[in-house]
């Protein structure tokens, strides 16, 4: 580690404290190198974690410490919003902590300056594979959350074009085609995440789902959802509707009770412009799925008052080779023809610092078992055999 | 009434007295310095300084062969290395032998320990005199044993001509032991030596490749190594962050294999070196293990210009220098495979 360069790289009034004795519950003493500045934030319990857990506070200063997300917000905002392989480590550690990193920071400060009385902006979280982008668009959901915002988040996009059991002709337009299971799913989430929107919000016109089904204006947007949930057979257009409601009532009122941000949060964008491995039963390819279609409209920013995040994934995407992930790769022309313009945002792998934290934290839980893991010879060879990648990095300590 | 005594031994003692005569075989020895003088003319080389390196040489530009095995391509070598070693007739007309050991059957191997033996007694009476004089002193010039070892068997019995089973050599060892164990056996320095044989330093093979400057004074060395028909070539730089590169992509992408990242961050992690180097490579054939393979002899043969001389040893023990010589072998007709033998039926 370069001692110079992290020096330069810490603010002045940073906890980047480096060097400090670190005593494990199992009796051994650790040292970390570095340089020692006392701030008025520091921490008691360690130098890798910091006790901000309200995002809107987040800055530069706590770049590469962890904070801990409140087990409530976790249960209400991401009921399956995170990756897999972080729920098991939140239900091993009993405790959902989350790395402060550049690219999220860097989102949030977007978003805490951007107007929302114009058309929304688009940002889009691209990088290199198990970088670390889903967790930088949880992180910056999760300041929308506080802010108290109405987040609509698909955890991953490409859920909906392949491995679907059921794929059933839409009711309302002869050409589509419907998932239901998906759709339903989405929409039990989605009432988890904004239960206090459901009553304030009304539907603006009247929607018929059967001969004998309709739901009419005015009515509170938590009936059209419960609409979705019982039937399955409509709930592909039940989400069309919600997300209708919800792009021309975002803007709308300034004040008041109606008056909301709307942040739409997409990981796995880059599955809405590209191919479906979806068949029917005749073995002919759909050409259009409702939840697609509603979803692309919701990424034009023909209305106002919220923000769209996205975030690339080349893990789950169907036909598209693994050394992709730009995002004129990933997304295609089309895609990045609609997507245009957009904001950047490259998320890479750990630098120093951010590794160490990472490594320490890992320590702190005990996770890394191995003895060796502990020593400094350890460290070096977990730094090569990982390139300091985050995803690879915790598969690595996974069977230490 | 040549009654041979010694039947039917292997090698050198079998054929029997005398396959050979002597004449013949300094016939030979003369045709082979009068060939060797027109191979030298031939070649337009000095014939007084022409070596046996030299012969070898000629030779296989005169007579390319193609054949596999060594032993089987056109040699041309001194008669004594090519005639194998042969006893003459050790009786006399009359029948009567000529060494008076020869009853024992093994008359060479007995009279070197008789000759051992004597040596032994000579050196005691030398000592005795010693003492006699009042000169005896315990510390006397030694002789250097390090670096060499006992003749192997095998080497004895070539020397004798004879076969000795394995408890006449021990005792033969044994005895020369008792001979250095002794005090003044520097005066048989000369004789002892004749049955040591000198080890070659191992680590002074390796041919280290040379450190070339950058215009921008970084050091840099190139290698290259290969593993079961894969072929690697890395160039390593001075004063990197250790990223490695190879085909243009990064390590962690192009082996996504646990094992492999291992295989190549042995070598760096061995000399201790692991955040100082960039590594740029190259690598083609064979499968991916084979190719983290070939990349980490290339790795350790590029680090040794980067190295000092004790680390180089110990890479050389760690297995790090060695090129793997396992190929895949060969599958034979009437087998499936190189090992697999189609199912056996007893009727």
């Amino acid at each position: 580690m370069n001692l110079h360069k992290l020096t330069s790289r810490l603010c002045p009034k940073a906890t980047q404290k480096f060097r400090h004795l670190h005593i494990q519950s199992s009796g051994q003493q650790l040292e970390a190198v570095a340089v020692e500045t006392a701030s008025a934030e520091a921490n008691p319990l360690s130098v890798f974690r910091t006790s901000e857990r309200d995002p809107t506070y987040h800055s530069e200063g706590h770049s590469g410490q962890y904070y801990t997300l409140p087990p409530t917000h976790i249960q209400k905002l991401f009921p399956y919003g995170l990756p897999p392989r972080f729920q098991l480590q939140i239900k091993t550690f009993n405790e959902g902590c989350v790395m402060v990193r550049p690219p999220a920071l860097e989102l949030i400060s977007y978003l805490k300056r951007a107007d929302y009385s114009k058309p929304p902006l688009r940002y889009v979280l691209y990088g290199d594979i198990g970088t670390g982008k889903t967790m930088s668009l949880c992180h910056a959901l999760h300041y929308c959350y506080s802010q108290g915002w109405l987040i609509v988040h698909v955890p991953d996009a490409h859920l909906w074009v392949k491995n679907c059991k059921e794929l059933l002709p839409s009711s309302s337009r002869p050409s589509r085609f419907d998932q239901p299971i998906q759709a339903s799913q989405w929409l039990k989430n989605f009432k988890i995440t904004n239960e206090r929107f459901l009553s304030k919000l009304k539907t603006t016109q009247r929607y018929v789902w059967t001969k004998r089904e309709s739901t009419e204006k005015g009515q509170p947007l938590g009936e059209l959802i419960d609409q979705g949930v019982n039937r399955m057979k409509s709930s592909s257009d039940v989400v069309g509707a919600v997300l209708r409601e919800l792009r021309l009532q975002a803007g709308g009122a300034t004040e008041g009770e109606g008056a909301f941000k709307l942040a739409v949060a997409v990981d796995g964008v880059n599955a809405l412009w590209g191919k479906t491995s979806l068949k029917k039963e005749d073995r002919t390819m759909p050409e259009e799925l409702t939840l697609i279609h509603n979803l692309r409209k919701m990424m034009k920013n023909n209305w106002s008052g919220g923000a769209i995040l996205t975030a690339l994934s080349q893990t789950g995407s169907v036909f598209k080779p693994r050394s992709a992930y730009l995002p004129s790769e990933l997304l295609g022309e089309e895609g990045f023809d609609n997507m245009e313009p957009f904001v950047p945002v490259s998320v890479s792998n750990y630098n120093e610092k951010e590794f160490e934290s990472c490594y320490l934290y890992y320590l702190d839980r005990n996770w890394l078992q191995h003895p060796h893991s502990r020593s400094e010879e350890g460290k070096k060879e977990l730094i090569f055999l990982s390139n300091k990648n985050p995803s690879i990095l915790e598969r690595l300590c996974a069977f230490l | 009434s040549c009654s041979v005594v010694m039947l039917l031994r292997k090698n050198l003692a079998a054929a029997g007295p005398q396959k050979f005569t002597q004449e013949f075989i300094d016939k030979q020895v003369e045709e082979f310095e009068v060939g060797k003088r027109h191979l030298a003319n031939m070649m337009g080389e000095d014939p007084e300084t022409f070596t046996q390196e030299d012969i070898d040489r000629s030779i296989a530009y005169l007579f390319p062969s193609g054949l596999f095995e060594k032993r089987a391509r056109p040699v041309m070598k001194h008669p004594e290395e090519i005639f194998p070693k042969q006893t003459a007739i050790q009786w006399d007309a009359e029948g009567r032998p000529f060494h008076f050991l020869f009853y024992t059957g093994k008359q060479s191997y007995y009279s070197l320990l008789h000759d051992v033996y004597e040596k032994i007694l000579a050196i005691e009476r030398h000592q005795d005199k010693m003492r006699n004089k009042g000169l005896f002193t315990s510390d006397t010039k030694q002789i250097l044993l390090t670096g060499s070892r006992w003749l192997l068997k095998e080497e004895i019995e070539e020397n004798l001509v004879e076969n000795i089973s394995v408890q006449d050599y021990m005792r033969l060892i044994q005895l020369m032991e008792l001979l250095l164990s002794m005090p003044y056996c520097s005066l048989e320095e000369e004789f002892i030596l004749k049955f040591r044989k000198q080890l070659e330093v191992q680590s002074s093979k390796y041919e280290i490749p040379a450190l070339q400057y950058d215009p921008q004074g970084v050091a840099f060395s190139f290698a290259d190594g290969r593993r079961k028909s894969a072929k690697a070539s890395i160039t390593l730089r001075d004063s990197g962050s250790g990223n490695i590169t190879i085909n243009g992509r990064n390590y962690l992408y192009y082996f996504p294999v646990l094992q492999n990242r291992e295989q190549l961050m042995f070598p760096l992690l061995f000399v201790g070196m692991s955040g100082r180097f960039d590594i740029e490579g190259s690598v083609e054939g064979s499968g991916h293990s084979a190719q983290a393979g070939a990349l980490r002899l290339a790795i350790s043969r590029a680090l040794l210009s980067f190295v000092s001389e004790g680390e180089v040893e110990k890479m050389r023990q760690a297995g790090l220098l060695t090129a793997d010589p396992r190929i895949r072998e060969r599958k034979k007709p009437g087998q499936e495979g190189a090992r697999k033998k189609f199912t056996w039926k007893k009727r």
